[in-house]
């Protein structure tokens, strides 16, 4: 009876925005948020019928999935979802609306570098001879509503005169209710450029991070605010494409609009609003995935970057990437052992740097040219026995010849085995030897220790 | 011009491909995280669906890796039956995360939580991590109990029947054929493990207690010091101690578990080692939930008989 008057009065309410422009605002509304647009009207006038689902036998409920799927058609939302509304129960009752966890890294040891900060560029990596404590990070993370889940990473560090900093590391919503294989991310977040650049650092299989990203993304990893769009392609294996558009100025967009690109290009910068589209971080990207066996899957991506840097008022930097990760894992797996992975990714960055005022001597004016740098890592993983892992990296960073000679092109290579002991998933201790080649200053040794724990609720990890 | 067409040729090649897919076959698909739950929603769909489990029957089912192509099958699934004991919690949320499958989303009629109606045991009354690896909804390994696949079938059913109503009728009478084959396998199975009531019993996990509990078993003691602490030799002495002292004589072992421990310990203690997988298909020739509770129930008369 219920469900008898409320199709009518849903029937005249489509009737009328069919016949008004209210149409087109929904069909835009549907285009850009669309399951909680769309399924919010949807739901109000069903509110107590969601109620009824729960209680009414399996009829009444083919005959509410019939009217829904009318509404459908009749408001021209194609597939927005009826089960959000039903999902509002949220995830299991496990005590609590939101997750809370704490993961500290300590760093100890010692390198032959006098510099160590400059064979150790990245802000998680070690810094000093002695102590470090390279991330302490708080991770929140919970349903928000049925429409979205939101994450969030506060990350404290203590540098290396002993003084606390913080940053907001990611602070991000992400839909989950999307029509058409669509997925929306937007706030704070790691841009999805590769695979390690999205990782948060207690999940790097090496203490510190590969050379050429941090040539290419900076000490803390390429991540600004912005939106990220994605898509499930309907293949028969995994693909997914996806595009982040993000402001492309501060000190975590480091090939394009940081406060420290004079680093880079030696000049003065030029500081300039965001006036076009151009002006902002475009990273689109492309991943895709095939199991070659019962125990071995692969996993290939390809990436690029564009945007404005702060050379000159047109200057800008395209980032190139490609990305491999092969595993195989045993049938009878314990714990996750014995496995063997490879990983690796190359880089390559073409920075305009357009003429510009020498920051160190306003009297020279650096020539217009394409500093031009490349780089690579390739890394090995053996879990030879349950919680036991040892790991091989090997890797350079490169950059060509340029007026201005910067210490962040330098070329360089490293090689670093190094061996995890995972008391549980939980915890972690490491040691791992790096051999650094600088060009023009020679090796060094380093020997570093890495423990780990963590506290509360523990993210699954991505595959 | 040429490039548009090109475009979207391939555009309409990659939607051919999964549309291929997707006509392929009306049955409801179907996904289950383990391979016990899956061979339940066999049982209870028969050829009105097709059931994919994620984990491998010989792999911990703790520890799955969260494979992209799970990732697709969840996307096109019109049902995920997941255990709902936080059995799957390492590796089930970020695949359903990236599924974007409104029709598997929590609360949703196409995501079937097994235990539902389940008594779990071993709820714990405080979280600490430092008594190992406890699941905070008690323990997950529920579907060893021959009683629990009948709450499992009947959530199952009673799921289906929302999804697909005009065959509900037919998953109705499925259930009712599984229910009655379990009463007469389950006096089946009583029958021949009743001679070893109290029976005193070893496990390398703590993921026989369901069945311990069932057919009167008394589990000693476990080779991990705690749930999911790797055994150490102090820890394992003490088993050798509490084995001796209690004549236990049988020490169950999953095909992840690690064998070669289990075998140190039973030579310390004269005592078998059973070979006992939970999981449908980890045998071969035990490809359904009847063939491995069967396969168990005869390891353990044939361990504990050998030892009478």
């Amino acid at each position: 009876m219920y469900s008898r008057q409320s199709k009518t009065a849903l029937a005249h309410f489509a009737r009328a925005i069919r016949n008004s422009r209210i149409r087109f605002c929904l069909l835009v509304c549907a285009a850009s948020f669309a399951a909680p647009g769309i399924a919010r009207a949807q739901v109000k006038p069903p509110k107590s019928k969601q109620d009824s689902i729960a209680r009414a036998d399996s009829i009444a409920r083919a005959d509410s999935i019939a009217l829904v799927k009318q509404l459908e058609k009749e408001l021209g939302a194609s597939g927005a979802d009826t089960s959000a509304a039903a999902s509002s129960q949220g995830p299991r009752a496990t005590g609590s609306y939101m997750n809370i966890g704490f993961v500290a890294l300590t760093d100890a040891g010692w390198s032959t570098a006098p510099d160590i900060g400059a064979i150790e560029r990245g802000d998680h990596d070690p810094h000093v001879n002695g102590f470090t404590i390279p991330n302490a990070e708080i991770s929140l993370d919970g349903n928000v509503d049925p429409y979205f889940k939101g994450f969030s990473n506060i990350v404290l560090k203590i540098d290396s005169a002993g003084d606390t900093g913080i940053e907001l590391e990611e602070a991000y919503g992400l839909t989950t209710s999307l029509p058409a294989n669509l997925q929306i991310k937007f706030g704070q977040f790691f841009t999805e450029f590769g695979r390690q650049n999205p990782q948060h650092p207690h999940a790097w299989s090496f203490l510190d991070a590969p050379l050429v990203l941090v040539r290419m993304f900076g000490p803390d990893g390429l991540r600004s605010q912005g939106v990220r769009f994605s898509y499930l392609l309907p293949t028969s294996f995994y693909t997914e494409a996806l595009v982040t558009v993000a402001n492309a100025t501060g000190g975590t967009t480091s090939s394009f609009r940081s406060p420290d690109s004079p680093e880079i290009h030696g000049g003065v910068i030029d500081d300039r609003r965001v006036q076009h589209a151009s002006d902002l971080l475009i990273a689109p990207r492309i991943n895709t995935s095939f199991d070659l066996t019962e125990t071995q899957t692969v996993v290939l991506g390809a990436s690029a970057a564009f945007g404005p840097n702060n050379s000159g008022p047109s200057a800008k930097t395209q980032i190139y990437g490609a990305d491999l990760y092969w595993k195989w894992k045993a049938a009878a797996a314990e714990a996750g052992f014995p496995f063997l992975s490879l990983q690796s990714e190359a880089l390559w960055r073409h920075y305009g740097a357009a003429q510009r005022v020498s920051e160190a001597n306003p009297a020279v004016i650096l020539p217009s040219e394409v500093l031009k740098d490349d780089g690579a890592y390739a890394q090995v993983l053996w879990g030879i026995k349950p919680r036991i892992v040892a790991g091989l990296r090997g890797e350079f960073a490169r950059g060509n010849q340029s007026a201005f000679l910067s210490e962040l092109r330098r070329d360089q290579s490293r090689w670093s085995p190094n061996f995890t002991w995972y008391p549980t998933e939980f915890s972690k201790i490491r040691v791992q030897y790096n051999y650094d080649n600088r060009k023009a200053i020679g090796t060094d040794h380093s020997l570093w220790f890495q423990l780990e724990f963590l506290i509360g609720a523990h993210a699954a990890h991505k595959f | 011009m040429r490039l548009t067409n090109f475009l979207k040729t391939a555009a309409l090649a990659l939607i051919g491909i999964g549309g291929a897919a997707t006509q392929a076959t009306a049955q409801l698909r179907v996904v289950a995280t383990t391979p016990d739950l899956a061979s339940v929603a066999r049982e209870i769909g028969g050829d009105r669906v097709n059931v994919v489990a994620l984990a491998k029957p010989t792999e911990d089912p703790h520890f799955v890796d969260a494979k992209p192509s799970f990732i697709v099958t969840l996307n096109r699934a019109d049902a995920l039956i997941e255990g709902g004991a936080e059995l799957e919690l390492g590796w089930l949320p970020p695949l359903l995360e990236n599924a974007r499958n409104g029709k598997i989303n929590a609360g949703a009629p196409g995501r079937i939580v097994a235990s539902e109606g389940i008594r779990l045991l071993e709820i714990p009354t405080s979280f600490d991590r430092s008594k190992g690896d406890i699941h905070s909804l008690g323990n997950p390994h529920f579907m060893v109990d021959p009683v629990s696949a009948k709450i499992v079938a009947r959530n199952i059913a009673s799921h289906l029947g929302q999804i697909d109503p005009k065959n509900a009728a037919t998953y109705n009478s499925n259930l009712a054929r599984f229910n009655a084959r379990i009463d007469s396998k389950l006096a089946e199975w009583q029958r021949q493990l009743a001679p070893y009531r109290g029976a005193k019993i070893v496990t390398y996990h703590r993921d026989f207690i369901y069945l311990a509990q069932r057919f009167g078993f008394s589990i000693v003691d476990e080779l991990e010091p705690k749930p999911g602490i790797a055994p150490s030799p102090s820890h394992l002495a003490q088993v050798i101690l509490e084995m001796k002292r209690d004549n236990a004589k049988v020490i169950l072992v999953q095909p992840f578990q690690n064998r070669k421990t289990a075998e140190t310990v039973a030579r310390q203690t004269a005592a078998t080692v059973l070979d006992t997988p939970q999981q449908p298909g980890a045998v071969s020739g035990a490809t359904t939930y009847f063939d491995m509770v069967d396969n168990i129930v005869r390891q353990l008369g044939n361990g504990l008989g050998a030892q009478k």
